[in-house]
């Protein structure tokens, strides 16, 4: 009854070709020789090298990764103590404010996120650029982080915290050498989700933005309103490399620490 | 399990571990909505950037409640460019959201269906798109959509069309652009609920002389309802709000809310009303929000 029919291989075939044929297509124009995106006039890298030149998109390449680094990591850890807490304390005053809080970003419309972020920078007199990016980042990619630890706190098992505590081990060192190494792959998924969020927003960014804090999707909005060009689907293209590259490694060394856990 | 083990000195560090991002989120996320709702029930004049908007300290806090109105909600519901904005962006998050329904089963369906060994491959395959940035998504659709683009040259080329669609910076492109970017939150919860279905009652219903179709419509669709919700609310919520798409896929005539409320704020300067426009975006979020609660406890009273 449950068998894999041909109008399954269909719907399988149908919908990956939907999926991934915009993105092949874009990589394949990527290495177009010609200026036109029409007219296919050969093989050549030469887009690449002419990114290579682009100072301000290179700036702003630079920029979006550190915004990125530093908001991941601030949104790890908060999202991590988020999901600790609301794991282990099942009652303290203020919970159900907090857990909305924190789930809150994920179904936020960006725009919203953005503008009220915007106005409470606005309203303490905070100057505006990379640090106002960075907090923005972090409070949003908060929750997403949280999801991800509690998923795994929720198959923890929490009798190796006790016998680490009968032992005599204090609370520090119980989580350091029994919580953390456990939940590791989970913070380190939480870490990197928060990391392609950040390097992925142009909303949130555009609001909370400075003069002189111009991030790569902000550089490549403006540049794609202007229209198509192979520059752009070039430095796409590096743009999926790097993710793909980061998504198998980690999915790769996520399963060698599975295997090697059990 | 449901409450916290009482140990010496455990709640103090509780309340540190708590406190932390408890104080950030009330620093960075509700503050910031009080200042949205502040800032939507005051005059355009007294506020417009680049001045910050003040703040009454505590003895002028009367004069200061007397001047706030409803003037900006006012103007949304007397211009009907704001509640067209809102309609259209209902109806076209509604779409959206049946088309990925109408793409999303079948693939989710044969996914679930599909050899446990290719099961992770192909699950990876769905996420995939989603790590890889948005604006470069609805940047590759462009280059498809545009005159003489991808998708002409291929239908002219087998002699489908003769003349291009002309589809670029119309509403079927920001459908076709929405339907593409959110698929993979319409097919994930679906594939976990069909995934987890019971063969035996599938065997059940056609041992009992069920017709495939029958078997379908009977016990599968039903059972897969909490995951037909999770994924259509999933796709629903974030498209309301969508700006992105509509603003580079779309005409100038599509309206959305999301696009609304960022010219408000960027090109028109008019902080209030952009804040009034956030406010009601947010009510109007509330229904489908609540429906995306109810599925996730449908969906986990269905694994218990």
């Amino acid at each position: 009854m449950r068998r894999f029919g041909a109008f399954h291989l269909a719907a399988l075939v149908a919908g990956f070709a939907f999926l991934y044929l915009p993105i092949v297509a874009l990589v394949a124009y990527s290495f177009n020789a010609s200026r036109l995106v029409t007219v296919w006039g050969g093989f050549s890298t030469h887009w690449y090298g002419a990114l290579l030149s682009n100072q301000p998109l290179l700036d702003a390449a630079w920029l979006t990764i550190r915004v990125a680094l530093v908001s991941a990591t601030l949104a790890t850890v908060l999202g991590t103590l988020a999901a600790l807490a609301l794991a282990r304390y099942r009652i303290f005053t203020g919970r159900t404010l907090f857990s909305g809080m924190v789930m809150a970003p994920l179904v936020m419309p960006e725009v919203i996120t953005g503008l009220s972020l915007l106005l409470l920078f606005v309203a303490g007199d905070v100057e505006r650029g990379y640090w106002t990016v960075v907090i923005a980042h972090a409070t949003f990619s908060l929750g997403f982080a949280c999801i991800v630890v509690q998923a795994r706190l929720a198959g923890f098992d929490r009798s190796l915290e006790e016998a680490a505590r009968d032992l005599g081990a204090t609370p520090a060192e119980t989580f350091r050498t029994v919580t953390l190494p456990l939940i590791w792959p989970a913070v380190a998924a939480a870490w990197m989700l928060a990391f392609t969020l950040s390097l992925d927003d142009l909303v949130i960014a555009s609001f909370t933005t400075g003069p002189g804090a111009t991030t790569l999707p902000m550089r490549l909005y403006s540049a794609i309103r202007l229209g198509v060009t192979p520059e752009i689907n070039a430095a796409c293209t590096i743009m999926i490399a790097a993710v793909a590259v980061a998504v198998i490694g980690a999915s790769l060394l996520m399963k060698r620490d599975a295997l090697a856990g059990r | 399990m449901s409450t916290p083990v009482p140990r010496s000195g455990g709640t103090g560090r509780g309340l540190l571990v708590a406190a932390i991002p408890y104080l950030w989120l009330l620093a960075f996320f509700l503050a910031p909505f009080v200042i949205v709702l502040r800032i939507a029930l005051s005059d355009a004049a007294t506020d417009q950037p680049p001045y910050a908007p003040h703040f009454p300290g505590f003895g002028q806090l009367g004069e200061f409640l007397s001047a706030l109105d409803l003037e900006n909600f006012r103007l949304l519901g007397d211009d009907p460019l704001y509640w067209q904005s809102y309609l259209s962006s209902l109806r076209i998050a509604g779409l959206t959201t049946l088309i990925a329904l109408a793409i999303g089963y079948p693939l989710a369906h044969a996914m679930a269906l599909a050899p446990k060994r290719w099961q992770g491959i192909l699950l990876v395959l769905v996420i995939l798109p989603f790590w890889t940035s948005f604006l470069i998504r609805v940047y590759a659709w462009i280059g498809i959509l545009r005159p003489d683009g991808l998708l002409d040259m291929a239908l002219m080329g087998i002699g489908l069309t003769s003349e291009p669609l002309r589809l670029l910076n119309t509403d079927a492109a920001v459908l076709i652009g929405m339907v593409y970017s959110y698929l993979p939150f319409m097919v994930l919860p679906l594939f976990s609920t069909l995934q987890k279905l019971d063969g035996t009652l599938l065997e059940a219903a056609s041992d009992l002389g069920a017709t495939p179709l029958t078997t379908f419509l009977t016990v599968t669709l039903p059972l897969s309802i909490p995951g037909i919700l999770a994924g259509s609310a999933l796709v629903f919520i974030p498209a309301i709000g969508e700006f992105v798409i509509p603003d580079l896929l779309g005409g100038s005539d599509t309206l959305m809310v999301g696009k609304v409320l960022w010219n408000e704020f960027f090109s028109n300067r008019d902080w209030p009303l952009a804040s009034a426009v956030a406010i009601v975006l947010l009510v109007v979020l509330v229904l489908p929000l609540m429906l995306l609660q109810r599925a996730r406890g449908q969906g986990e009273g269905g694994v218990r």
